[in-house]
């Protein structure tokens, strides 16, 4: 604001450059598939299958040449990039083609990967994607419940790691998995009462805060993990496993069925958790509350709001969400607590709410992309794709730095998150 | 030191609650400036003061004393031996209050001559042992030190620049790649080869930098985003490349490189017994060079400033961006180094976890530093002598290192909380400070 023109100007010439920059990408992405997928790389037939065994809507399977198919969708790509570069296009139809080429993307590389092998699992891949996601999208709700309500929460990956160690330890001791989801959410908590506790009231800087809390968690759990979990495994790490809960009638809906509607319970929860924290947020007059604590918590103040405990209690929520996030870790899939299990994810959660623009929908869609990411790098792998699996997992990476950068823009967080309030 | 408010994270989370006149910056030992009311008194009672409202100083001490006592009592619960004695608490409490302290004391005992000197080396010396065994302990806590004065220094620069580098780690890995490929592939005279490595080392590390800086600079995108993807996306570069038959060792079904070449190797600074290497006199140059370069030339005024205020710094003419670019570029050159010196120094040969926990390892450290030079080599000592305690700790007492993972973010956690420390041991409450006045850092810089 300081200097206004200069920012000003700046701020044309990455307009100008934005349209270049993304233009250039897809017509360079479409040149890819034209030449390499489509050419050289490819020969034979990609089969698609859409139906797991047993369901009772058969699907035919989709048999694409693989050659054809990427280059015609490599020429489409390359005029659609070169449309964007020389029309300045309203917003609407830009975010349109972005979102057809980079669909297009990932149906040529599927084509590619999947050339003359066996045939590809759809529904499987879409079913791994959503439950890889769990923790992300869990995760990315605890972040926006915390940083709406002016907390940055950057002890996701913490709340995900105790939670993880706690769900394991209680389902396993007592024998309820209940228990240890009740456990997971609680340990989630307690990550989040120590955030809470030196960001609210001793105002610690909270990104430092977040960061030293992980670490924290990392070694209490990595501690605990050797001194007690290893000599007593039966009694204390080895708990069992929710078992997937079919919906009737919605399970059986061909391709959505097995993917929505046919997981732990876990999924069920992340859907109640998105609906609530998005409706709860956006449309009653809490969340109305917790977003001008947020924005501006002297203003929220005189008109009386408590802005301390509203921002205890969104921690706290937040840190019960991150928790059940993490337990879904242990007894929501592989059931044993393994050392730094959560191996990061809390970290891809946090991206993906700064990526989704503090919003819990955005932040949902875009933990939803990190989950495909990781699914389509397992899946190829069955597959025996040509494509080394370590380049697939470095995708979402890039993906996430590209759009920082360039498509997504500046995200704008709450104005007075990280900012510790003291009653004047 | 400088006169620069800064709104470093480091600093803010230290400065509220200490008067402003006391020193607020950790890396000025000395007794503590008396404020300006108490010009008069004498140096005794200001030092008191000082004590008894908490300085910086005081605060770090006190804080780090408590992370002990805390890793002390986790250490003694979870010990089946004391667990049984306070079983019957009631009976014998002597035994089970006895029980307690030999858990506690017997770790950190072992703690100590892991890191400091074993007193078993000093008598065996005495009849004929080994000297080198005396000062083993000393030099596995420089080894151990190198590294993370390094990273630290890298996390430090940025967080002078008001950047949050999470991407050591990345940095690193971008180092380590680099100086382990010359290392092993290039084959170059002695000295010269070494040197050159270490150079590639800080050219790996500040490309990485670079573009996060580039990225601020130019598009926005925020520094802890692309720094955290940047992390991820290096950690799956290096395991590709040590899939590739260029950088795998032959015979060797694991992705692991060749051993670097000898002349590649920072020699042993006191014979080849003892591991501390020249890696030491580089990370110690190292900070040198950059207390120099941020207190007395321009570049690292501009960084203060720009760290200070980036609208302020604009309106004197100062360009943040290009100061951002530089300083992320510094930053991750300097992360890189710490990789050359554990491939040259101590591990010698590339692997796919070679970047350790030194990402985070360098945000811990640099934060007990202050952001300073001098702060940031004082705690990396005292991190490497708890990482190399507590493997000696394993060893002799079975109790999982984990616990040194504890003990150090606790006394982060403490240091950055001086309200906290003051509350927990009665100081007298420091002069309350204008509610303006606090100002920790957001997602913005």
């Amino acid at each position: 604001m300081s200097a206004g023109t200069a920012v000003m100007a700046a701020r044309r010439r990455l307009v100008i450059e934005r349209r270049f920059v993304i233009g250039g990408l897809l017509v360079a992405i479409g040149l890819i598939e034209l030449l390499v997928f489509g050419r050289v790389a490819v020969k034979g037939d990609a089969v698609f299958t859409f139906t797991l065994t047993g369901a009772k809507v058969n699907i035919p399977n989709l048999t694409l040449p693989a050659g054809p198919t990427s280059t015609i969708i490599g020429a489409v790509t390359t005029a659609l990039g070169l449309l964007y570069v020389a029309v300045d296009l309203p917003k609407v139809p830009r975010r349109l083609i972005a979102g057809v080429s980079l669909v297009g993307l990932v149906a040529a590389v599927l084509c590619w990967a999947d050339a003359s092998r066996i045939p590809f699992p759809f529904v499987a891949l879409l079913a791994s994607t959503v439950a890889s996601s769990i923790p992300l999208m869990l995760g990315a709700l605890s972040g926006a419940l915390c940083e709406r309500s002016g907390v940055i929460n950057v002890a996701i990956e913490g709340q995900l790691l105790l939670g993880a160690f706690g769900a394991a330890v209680i389902a396993s001791a007592f024998g309820n998995l209940w228990l240890g989801l009740a456990a997971g959410a609680l340990s989630g908590g307690l990550i989040a009462l120590l955030l809470g506790l030196f960001a609210i009231r001793y105002r610690v800087d909270q990104i430092i805060l977040g960061v030293v809390l992980n670490v924290f968690a990392s070694g209490i759990t990595g501690y605990l993990f050797d001194s007690l979990l290893v000599p007593y495994a039966n009694r204390l790490n080895s708990p069992a496993t929710f078992n997937p809960i079919k919906i009737p009638l919605l399970g059986d809906i061909p391709i959505l069925g097995p993917v929505l509607f046919d997981s732990t319970v876990f999924l069920y929860i992340t859907y109640v958790v998105i609906a609530l924290v998005q409706i709860g947020l956006f449309s009653t007059r809490w969340g109305l509350r917790v977003r001008a604590v947020g924005e501006h918590p002297e203003a929220a103040d005189t008109v009386g709001i408590n802005v301390l405990l509203t921002r205890w209690r969104n921690v706290l929520l937040g840190g019960v969400v991150a928790g059940i996030g993490g337990a879904y870790l242990t007894i929501g899939s592989v059931g044993s607590f393994a050392k730094d299990m959560s191996s990061g994810e809390g970290f891809i959660a946090l991206a993906a709410m700064i990526f989704g623009r503090w919003t819990p929908l955005g932040g949902v869609a875009a933990a939803l992309m990190f989950g495909f990411a990781t699914a389509l790098a397992n899946v190829l792998g069955t597959v025996g794709s040509p494509i080394p699996s370590d380049f697939l997992l470095m995708l979402p990476y890039i993906a996430t730095i590209v759009a920082v950068a360039g498509l997504v823009g500046r995200g704008r967080p709450p104005k007075a998150d990280g900012q510790p309030y003291v009653k004047a | 030191m400088s006169d620069v408010p800064t709104s470093t994270p480091p600093e803010t989370t230290g400065a509220p609650e200490v008067p402003a006149t006391v020193a607020t910056d950790g890396s000025s030992p000395g007794p503590p400036k008396p404020s300006a009311g108490e010009a008069g008194r004498s140096v005794a009672k200001a030092l008191l003061d000082a004590v008894l409202e908490g300085s910086s100083v005081v605060v770090t001490i006190l804080a780090i004393f408590l992370a002990f006592v805390v890793g002390g009592l986790l250490i003694a619960f979870t010990d089946p031996t004391v667990l049984h004695a306070w079983g019957s608490f009631f009976s014998n409490p002597g035994n089970a209050l006895a029980q307690t302290w030999d858990s506690a004391a017997g770790a950190y005992s072992a703690m100590l001559e892991g890191s400091i000197v074993d007193p078993h080396t000093v008598s065996a010396a005495f009849h004929g042992g080994s000297i080198a065994a005396v000062f083993n302990p000393l030099s596995e806590t420089a080894v151990n030190a190198t590294p993370l004065i390094l990273a630290g220094l890298s996390f430090g620069v940025a967080a002078r620049a008001g950047l949050f580098n999470i991407g050591a780690a990345g940095q690193f890995i971008g180092g380590a790649m680099i100086a382990g490929w010359i290392g092993f592939a290039v084959h170059l005279p002695l000295v010269i080869h070494v040197i050159v490595a270490v150079l590639g080392g800080f050219v790996g590390g500040a490309i990485v930098g670079w573009f996060v800086g580039f990225l601020k600079a130019r598009t926005g995108a925020h520094e802890v985003i692309t720094t955290i993807m940047l992390n991820y996306v290096m950690e799956y570069l290096i395991l590709f490349l040590l899939g590739l038959s260029v950088f795998r060792q032959p015979g060797r079904p694991d992705p692991i490189s060749p051993p670097i070449a000898p002349n590649a190797e920072l020699p042993h600074l006191f014979g080849p017994n003892l591991r501390v290497n020249a890696g030491l006199l580089i990370a110690l140059a190292a900070a040198l060079g950059l207390w120099w370069l941020l207190e007395r030339t321009t570049i690292g005024f501009q960084v203060r400033t720009v760290g200070a205020n980036p609208s302020a710094a604009r309106s004197a003419g100062m360009r943040p961006e290009w100061v951002w670019i530089i300083a992320m570029l510094v930053a991750g050159g300097l992360a890189g180094l710490a990789g050359s010196t554990v491939v040259q120094g101590t591990d010698f040969v590339l692997t796919a976890q070679i970047y350790g926990t030194y990402g985070f390892d360098a945000i811990t450290v640099a934060l007990l530093g202050r952001a300073r030079p001098g702060g940031t080599v004082l705690a990396a000592f005292l991190f490497g002598a708890l990482n190399a305690g507590g493997i000696q700790m394993q060893a002799s007492t079975q109790i999982p290192v984990d616990i040194v993972t504890v003990i150090q973010s606790l006394v982060v956690l403490f240091v950055a909380a001086p309200p906290f420390i003051r509350e927990v041991f009665r100081l007298k409450t420091a002069k309350a400070k204008a509610a303006g006045e606090v100002e920790a850092k957001g997602w913005a810089a």
